[in-house]
């Protein structure tokens, strides 16, 4: 089990928290995501055999939030 | 989409609409306005309908989705105004939010930006800069005036004065030695520093406070939880409410309206903004709350249980006097510290300190080592038993104490110290006596407690009686416990606690951290570099410094206090615009602009607390008047007394 954390462009809408957190709970692989708010930023622990940083990444981006650093 | 994208989108949509204002004043024509207006609103939709779109994919509901469906709602019926302005208000909004959130979270932005990049570090004899992250464990390196420190550790040549305040908060330097400890984050700002690397990267304590606040400011408050609460049950509400707008009135308009209105974006953020400014201010000055529940809890607190030994007292016990039957008092004294010399007790450091100032060299080590809890050690010293520590000890022991021995030592006692009696396997040789300073602050801190609304305070400590009660007194304490085992205290702190008590303990937190995880706040104070500490406060003081007590209570209720204001203020600015809506008063544009006003208000609230400090001018003012409303009114009633004592002397 790894975790990882990805920083994201400053988050405003409290919504935003379920949007990424539903959209990476649903993913294969993820033990558990948690978006940490207040510090734009989005904790995963995840299973590295099942999936990859980079496809949490893009996963990410697909909701609509751009990830600057991991 | 990048936020630099979304601000050219957000300022072309600005000029189309300036376009349109000019083209409307004067008065060109229709058609221009009109597509002017339509590719304003397309401009600034943009990044609105495709964060719908992404959403939607993903199966997901989100508040641009509502916007998306009453922005083509109005396109349809033609109010190409409200279309446009309600884009682009959605997208200023967000922008304004973003920048402003951005102050209030700033506190720890910055304590971030103190982070240390580079490190210089001797390996193989090479001086060579790399960067903070790859020092590993043990590596030499060194710190020159101005510079930055990379790590944790341990001075082994140079000195310097060293400035702490993005651990402690504390901008005063702190001049340091050989053998110091020393924190990454904090800068040198004259010497020169040789230290070995103890904890690197994410081990120390400065990564250890990012992280720690990073969590707590997620940690919520009741309050908060109660809000999120409310908006799982508000929003489908809404929903429903504004189906049965549509059912009543047949007008899509005005439901669509409705919901976006209703949507609480004022009201869900009303309480984090708050709690993480606060959360930051502390953090920016030594003081780590853990989340917004601690913060409310501590604003609600009227009792405080503090431990006596390095809380209240400077925690560097030192020997006062030495008493021998018997012995030379050397020979006593290095006895003593012989077999203290591996102890980790205060009072056993305190006796081989003294021992070594009088330059007395110690042999003899001690075997079979026992220490007994809450009583003392005893240890085999060249072939004979030695004990050292308190009556408790001695009698269980089966030592006799004789009545001139016992005198001695209450006398010791009754001028404040703590009496360690040294005896071999039948009699006590000697008595060392040892005294803790009481800070400076201390007396001074329990005052201003009570005038902060602590009404019990409360002393614990080990120390035998006499000792504890002319400290308690000196400072004002109200109730004192002594002769405490660590054990003891728990149950004490247990017993304080109760109906209408909300109970903080304040330690060091090492010695009582099960007293600290037991009161409903646990304080740990002057821990910078104790982990075990830092994990089992809910609040930590990183400074070793009294006064950030009372500015962590002032703190957390000038934070509660903000929270409050804005959940007030949230759900008031609902409440009036949903009536505003259905009595046909607020229009969607109109409504969007009130709405993200309301929640700028609550942010730039928020950011106040960022500049936050306690006695400000303003509290000083209400606590003059309080004063001197206080003097009023005992001089009235004084003056009621005196006459109704004249009226009795006439009768």
């Amino acid at each position: 089990m790894k975790t990882i954390k990805f920083q994201l462009e400053t988050l405003t809408c409290p919504s935003c928290i379920a949007k990424i957190e539903g959209a990476l709970n649903k993913e294969h692989g993820v033990e558990e995501a948690k978006v940490l708010f207040n510090s734009s930023k989005v904790k995963v622990k995840y299973d590295s055999e099942e999936v990859s940083s980079d496809q949490l990444e893009k996963l990410i981006e697909k909701v609509g939030f751009p990830v600057l650093s991991s | 989409m990048k936020a630099k994208q979304i601000n050219k989108i957000m300022y072309s949509a600005a000029l189309l609409l300036m376009g349109a204002l000019i083209t409307y004043l004067f008065n060109w024509n229709e058609a221009v306005l009109n597509t002017l207006l339509i590719v304003a609103t397309l401009v600034a939709g943009y990044p609105t309908f495709i964060k719908a779109w992404k959403a939607s994919l993903m199966k997901l509901f989100s508040i641009e989705l509502l916007v998306t469906i009453a922005v083509i709602g109005a396109l349809i019926i033609g109010e190409y105004v409200e279309s446009a302005a309600v884009t682009f208000l959605f997208l200023f909004g967000a922008f304004l939010e973003g920048r402003s959130l951005e102050k209030s979270r700033s506190s720890l932005k910055s304590l971030m930006e103190m982070a240390p990049l580079e490190a210089n570090v001797l390996r193989d004899g090479i001086r060579s800069v790399i960067k903070a992250e790859d020092v590993v464990k043990n590596d030499l390196v060194i710190i020159q005036t101005g510079e930055k420190i990379p790590i944790d550790g341990r001075i082994i040549s140079g000195r310097g004065s060293v400035n702490e305040s993005t651990i402690t908060g504390e901008s005063v330097p702190v001049s340091k030695d050989e053998n110091d400890q020393v924190f990454s984050g904090s800068i040198l700002e004259g010497g020169y520093l040789e230290v070995i690397a103890e904890k690197v990267g994410e081990d120390t304590t400065f990564s250890k406070i990012i992280e720690l606040v990073e969590e707590a400011q997620e940690g919520k408050a009741k309050t908060q939880r109660f809000l999120e609460k409310f908006a799982a049950i508000y929003t489908p509400g809404i929903m429903a409410l504004s189906l049965l707008v549509w059912i009543v009135t047949q007008d899509v308009h005005l439901a669509l309206t409705f919901l976006v209105i209703a949507c609480p974006g004022a009201l869900v953020i009303s309480a984090p903004v708050s709690i993480v400014a606060g959360i930051g201010n502390g953090a920016r000055n030594g003081i780590l709350i853990k989340g917004g529940e601690v913060m409310e809890n501590l604003s609600k607190l009227n009792a405080v249980v503090f431990d006596k030994t390095g809380t209240l007292t400077q925690g560097r016990p030192a020997v006062t006097t030495i008493k021998s039957f018997g012995i030379s008092e050397n020979k006593l004294l290095t006895m003593a510290a012989e077999a203290e010399l591996i102890s980790e007790h205060h009072l056993g450091k305190a006796i081989v300190k003294e021992a070594e100032r009088n330059g007395l060299e110690l042999v003899n080590k001690p075997t079979d080592v026992n220490v007994l809890k809450g009583r003392g050690i005893k240890v085999n010293l060249n072939g004979d038993s030695l004990y050292l520590g308190n009556r408790k000890g001695l009698f269980e022991n089966n030592i006799d104490i004789d009545a001139k021995v016992n005198s001695y030592a209450v006398k010791q006692e009754e001028s404040g110290n703590t009496a360690v009696f040294v005896a071999n396997r039948n009699s006590v040789l000697g008595i060392i006596s040892i005294a803790d300073k009481v800070r400076s602050k201390a007396a001074n801190t329990i005052h201003e407690l009570k005038s902060a609304g602590i009404k019990h305070t409360v002393m614990l400590t080990g120390d035998n009686e006499h000792t504890a009660n002319i400290v308690g007194k000196k400072i004002g304490i109200q109730k004192v416990f002594a002769n405490l085992l660590p054990e003891d205290k728990v149950n004490k702190v247990k017993a304080c606690m109760g109906k209408g008590i909300k109970l903080a303990m304040v330690g060091d937190g090492v010695n009582d951290a099960p007293a600290i995880a037991t009161a409903d706040v646990g304080i740990a104070m002057g821990v910078a570099g104790t982990d075990v500490a830092m994990e089992t406060a809910d609040v930590v003081l990183m400074a070793d410094n009294l006064d950030k007590l009372v500015y962590m209570l002032k703190l957390s209720k000038a934070t509660v206090r903000n929270m409050k204001q804005n959940m007030f203020l949230a759900i008031g600015t609902v409440a009036l615009l949903l009536t505003g809506v259905l009595t046909k008063n607020v229009n969607l544009a109109s409504g969007m602009l009130i709405h993200e006003l309301s929640v700028l208000v609550v942010i730039l609230n928020a950011i106040r607390l960022v500049q936050y400090k306690p006695n400000t001018i303003w509290e000083r003012l209400v606590l003059r008047t309080q004063q001197g409303m206080r003097l009023i009114s005992r001089s009235i009633s004084v003056n009621r007394n005196s006459s109704s004592f004249v009226n009795k002397r006439r009768a």
